[in-house]
């Protein structure tokens, strides 16, 4: 029972964490009872579970996840989401409507249409088929209007925060709606375009600065100093 | 060709570019260079010069060609026209398609290929300018770059070449010492495993030189891990503590 590594310390591929009856947790990997870790990161180790925070990477679905996706094909019972991920999603008519439609009857573009921005849970994922959508559910379903952003899927995390202490202080000092899917897509709205665009800048910050100390302050910081631009330059 | 013999290694012992034999060119590594892809790298190698990038993993096209239980990986090396003294066609010769064989052969038993099965995670060789052990720097910048994406690794790959000049066993070829050697040899090598996954040779040594010569690579390998690893804490450096500490508590 051995720990090579301090806790938080970063990590390269192939760097031996801990020994002993461990378990290895995610972004490890284990060769007898050594575990090492598999990417560049932060190590972690918490009630014997071994794992490495990751820096960067790509979105692996997980079930229950919230996840903001562009529609971008259709069938006669089904839609293709694109979720920033490697693998495309499914989203079934059943799992999207209140009620079973009659495919020949009727076309299913008229609720979701190809280019349509929705957010879902992930229902069903296994590795061995693609992952399927679900969009019932409370505050599910299309996006309209707000803008769209893009962020690594490893700093999701980071722009919630401790019990979503970052995305809540956003959302009450902006007065405006906000989406993160845990794909790494940010859905913003509000009712002042000008707030809009402070948000965008707030989730830029937090994605840039996602490793430095003292994060929370400076972008409470920031949103005062911009809001007081806005009115006192309007 | 003409008849005068190039001497590759000089009276007082030194080679061609004046190092000593068991002297690798100056390395440098940068992580991080291309703004469009997942994962890149930088490296110089001597005169050497090659970019990497890594896309990945990502969907894959033709999907025919998935693997239920892994992910693909593919790999292309390519030269610049510019690369070489005679200007090279862009059009992939035999050598470049063999190279890219084999320097996918070097990588894939480091990657954990088996946690995102049916996708493709592709790689990229450029070479900017070509000085000998391109393979090798190929193998050691992908392995960087492959890190810099985010993939996970058993360990980073590292190669290097070693060979026989004017009857002494050398490490990292230059251009002139591979072409008027006796012997080249390049090997690839997983440090923190001791596993090698690449091991190659043209010409001839005897038992006792070839171990020295992979006595000798191997060696090479560790301190070119140290650049590699540096190369990474310094993309990846600025990490502090406190923003895991709230990281970790998320949802």
């Amino acid at each position: 029972m051995t720990v090579h590594v301090d806790r938080r310390k970063l990590v390269l591929p192939g760097e031996l964490l801990a020994e002993g009856r461990f378990e290895a947790g995610p972004n490890t990997y284990r060769e007898g009872d050594k575990i090492y870790s598999a990417v560049v990161g932060l190590a972690e180790i918490k009630n014997k579970v071994v794992s490495v925070i990751a820096l960067k990477g790509c979105y692996i679905p997980k079930v229950g996840d919230v996840v903001i996706g562009v529609i971008t094909d259709y069938s006669p019972t089904s839609w293709q989401v694109d979720i920033n991920s490697p693998y495309t999603a499914t989203l079934q008519v059943v799992d999207a409507l209140p009620r079973p439609i009659d495919p020949a009857k009727e076309n299913i573009r008229k609720y979701f249409d190809v280019g349509d921005v929705i957010v879902g849970e992930v229902i069903v994922f296994d590795k061995t088929r693609n992952p399927m959508l679900t969009t019932k559910g409370k505050g599910y379903g299309k996006l309209t209007g707000g803008r769209l952003l893009e962020i690594s899927p490893t700093k999701v995390p980071r722009l919630i925060g401790r019990r979503g202490s970052m995305i809540n202080m956003i959302k009450k000092e902006l007065g405006c709606q906000v989406i993160v899917g845990q794909n790494g897509r940010v859905w913003i709205s509000a009712k002042n375009s000008k707030y809009e665009d402070i948000a965008v800048k707030v989730v830029r910050k937090v994605e840039m600065e996602a490793q430095i100390p003292g994060l929370t302050e400076r972008v409470r910081k920031m949103i005062k100093e911009e809001k007081s631009r806005i009115e006192s330059g309007s | 060709m003409s008849e005068e013999r190039i001497v590759l290694i000089d009276e007082r012992g030194l080679r061609v570019d004046g190092r000593k034999p068991d002297e690798l060119r100056p390395l440098k590594i940068e992580v991080g260079v291309l703004a469009n892809a997942n994962g890149s790298a930088y490296i110089e190698q001597g005169k050497s010069k090659l970019l990497v990038a890594v896309y990945g993993p990502r969907e894959l096209h033709p999907k025919h060609l998935a693997l239920p239980d892994r992910a693909l990986l593919r790999c292309r090396y390519h030269m610049a026209p510019f690369s070489v003294e005679e200007r090279k066609s862009p059009a992939p010769s035999r050598r470049e398609i063999e190279l890219s064989k084999v320097i996918r052969e070097a990588l894939e038993p480091a990657i954990l290929l088996d946690r995102f099965p049916r996708t493709a995670i592709d790689v990229f060789i450029e070479v900017l300018e070509a000085d000998g052990g391109t393979r090798c720097a190929a193998v050691t910048a992908a392995s960087v770059a492959l890190a810099d994406a985010g993939i996970p690794m058993r360990d980073l790959v590292v190669a290097c070449a070693v060979g026989k000049v004017d009857g002494q066993i050398v490490v990292d070829l230059c251009d002139l010492e591979d072409k008027y050697g006796e012997v080249d040899m390049p090997v690839a090598y997983m440090p923190s495993k001791g596993v090698v996954t690449l091991l190659q040779m043209d010409g001839i040594l005897t038992r006792e030189e070839f171990e020295k010569a992979f006595k000798m690579a191997l060696e090479a390998c560790e301190k070119i891990y140290q650049v590699q690893k540096d190369a990474l804490r310094r993309k990846f450096g600025g990490v502090q503590e406190e923003s895991v500490e709230e990281v970790s508590g998320d949802k």
